[in-house]
């Protein structure tokens, strides 16, 4: 079964400064790491290529520094990796991004399942996913929580809202996966020295030339752009905190709640 | 540049109930449509329902093309897409929303694709720019940031987040046009075999939620919490830590990664306030929060901070609600 991952390095979130008052996101204060998200699609992937046999590919598009974490996810099962990197390729919104993984993965050749995270955590859109589906012209299945069967054809349980749908597929399809599917494994000393050595392919846009619409990628073909970055305020908020007299703290809240209800 | 004109907004339904985001979205779309000048129409799939029909257009549709057929009883993504893109082409509608529910965050990548266009994910904040534009407000980086984004493409496409833009009020003297449309039928290729409730719990339409994190000692605990909720009506909610080491269900979870929520109340317990938290409740209107850890960023975002042990001040919470309540 030939599988295709998609995956981001992003910034450490809990080490990404915001700055309030200049309304700056300074993401180089930040360690980069694989999206987590992305981790449980690529368990999942690894899961079933050891089950039923075939290959794990992840593909990323980013900068240079992003082929360590392809290196990580070589590392913590895939058995090829794919750089997309081109200064053309910069400057992606959703729909640009899903277009030239799309092209890509076309280019890669042949494969029966993608399996995606369900968002990225500093993106948060979950739009690349549902996309790539669409440009490749294939069915997706988004927030899978389980995966039931996969054989003849692909059985997957997904979660949406409270409701529990069990949906069949055949080949090919795109899945988007939530942390409820698995728990990623942790690479071992020796997957990572592997990993190392490992080859990983670096492909520009020249590369994808012959397949793509080269005005669709990078800045040229992000539709939408971001106008403005601010840090959330709170005003509005009474921010009355009760430090030493707990007994008083409680009659206040006690009444607030009660007036609200 | 292009003639598109009007707001669409897609009334979103399960089982022949339209969802309540679908009259906020179609408030919102009032709103911008009469700011603009333009018509405001709604697009439902549903098998037989008339009814619901009729209450877009209470609720501010000036049109709504109806797709009345058995396959839209079921959510099949390739045919209200495929119905859908035809229908923007169609109509040319200059702003097309959908609600940000998990179907709409599924489907409308797939309509944007199709259309060649930009789509803006889980806005909380929609205006009109001076050149008539869309401006689409966001939060990104886990909830740290609000993004304000534009779209050149046309129809400029966002999903809405449920609980934040205000519906009209329900007019049945309002006049619209309803427009029954034929389905043009694709192959499904999905089959949704089975469906099933997820447990008791809807932590997203809760009005009053008690939460708990990782101020709690054991899984145990959050009985005590389950009797502040159990005595005001709400849903226990958590943090990520506690559901992450399995003390508590998913369908709890509150925060970037579990579930976003807009309660009337929302009291935090022995709650930190990350930012992947707050993402998840900074909306809720009222927000009540119990930590002892007086530098906790909860307090930034409270309405009633308590700087105490939970375990001291939950109980005494209760007494003295149960008090107040016993005395009127």
């Amino acid at each position: 079964m030939k599988i295709v991952v998609p995956i981001k390095q992003v910034p450490n979130m809990s080490q990404v400064k915001f700055e309030t008052d200049k309304g700056i996101v300074d993401r180089s204060s930040a360690d980069a790491e694989i999206n987590p998200f992305d981790l449980y699609a690529l368990e999942a992937a690894v899961q079933i290529r050891d089950k039923l046999g075939g290959t794990v590919t992840v593909i990323s598009m980013g900068p240079r520094r992003a082929v360590s974490a392809l290196r990580d996810a070589l590392a913590r099962g895939a058995d090829s990796a794919v750089l997309l990197e081109d200064q053309k390729f910069a400057g992606a919104d959703t729909l640009a991004t899903s277009y030239t993984l799309a092209c890509a993965i076309k280019k890669r050749g042949e494969f029966v399942l993608i399996i995606c995270g369900e968002k990225t955590v500093d993106g948060d859109t979950g739009q690349v996913g549902p996309e790539l589906a669409e440009h490749l012209n294939i069915p997706h299945v988004a927030y899978v929580s389980k995966l039931a069967e996969v054989g003849e054809k692909l059985v997957v349980v997904c979660d949406m809202e409270g409701e529990s749908y069990t949906v069949e597929s055949g080949f090919p399809v795109l899945i988007t996966v939530t942390k409820d599917i698995n728990t990623p494994r942790l690479p071992t000393f020796r997957d990572k020295a592997n990993a190392r050595k490992a080859a990983i392919e670096v492909w520009g846009a020249e590369e994808l030339a012959a397949i793509a619409d080269r005005r669709r990628f990078g800045v040229r073909g992000s539709p939408t752009r971001v106008h403005k970055v601010m840090i959330p305020s709170e005003e509005g908020r009474k921010g009355k905190v009760f430090r030493n007299t707990v007994d008083e703290a409680i009659g206040e809240v006690a009444d607030a709640i009660l007036n609200l209800l | 540049m292009n003639d598109d004109k009007g707001v669409m907004v897609l009334a979103e339904q399960r089982e022949g109930e339209v969802h309540p985001v679908s009259y906020e979205l179609l408030g919102k779309g009032r709103e911008i449509a009469d700011r603009l000048g333009v018509p405001l129409s709604s697009v439902l799939l549903g098998n037989q329902m008339q009814a619901e029909v009729r209450e877009l257009v209470y609720y501010g549709a000036d049109k709504v093309f109806w797709y009345d057929h058995p396959i839209f009883k079921d959510l099949d993504l390739l045919n209200y897409k495929h119905n859908i893109v035809k229908l923007v082409r169609e109509v040319k509608p200059e702003i097309f929303l959908l609600g940000a529910t998990h179907w709409g965050r599924s489907l409308g990548p797939r309509i944007a694709v199709a259309l060649d266009t930009g789509l803006t994910a889980d806005c909380t904040g929609l205006e009109i720019d001076e050149d008539g534009g869309l401006i689409q407000i966001r939060p990104a980086f886990s909830g740290n940031v609000l993004a304000q984004i534009k779209t050149r493409t046309r129809p400029q496409m966002a999903t809405v987040r449920y609980k934040v833009m205000p519906s009209m009020r329900r007019d049945v003297n309002r006049k619209g046009e309803i427009i029954r449309k034929d389905a043009e039928l694709l192959p499904s290729l999905l089959t949704i075999v089975h469906k099933e409730r997820l447990g008791e719990v809807n932590i997203t339409e809760a009005d009053v939620i008690v939460s708990g994190g990782w101020g709690l000692k054991k899984a145990g605990d959050f009985c005590l919490l389950a009797d502040l909720a159990e005595l005001l009506g709400a849903t226990v909610g958590s943090s990520r830590p506690p559901v992450d080491s399995g003390w508590i269900g998913r369908e709890h979870q509150v925060g970037f990664s579990g579930n976003t929520v807009k309660p009337r109340i929302y009291v935090a317990c022995g709650i930190s306030g990350s930012p992947q938290h707050l993402a998840g409740m900074r909306q809720s209107d009222v927000i009540i929060a119990i930590n002892s850890d007086p530098s906790a960023p909860i307090f930034r975002v409270a309405d009633y901070g308590v700087i105490g042990d939970l375990y001291e001040v939950v109980p005494k919470l209760i007494e003295r609600i149960k008090m107040k309540r016993g005395s009127s």
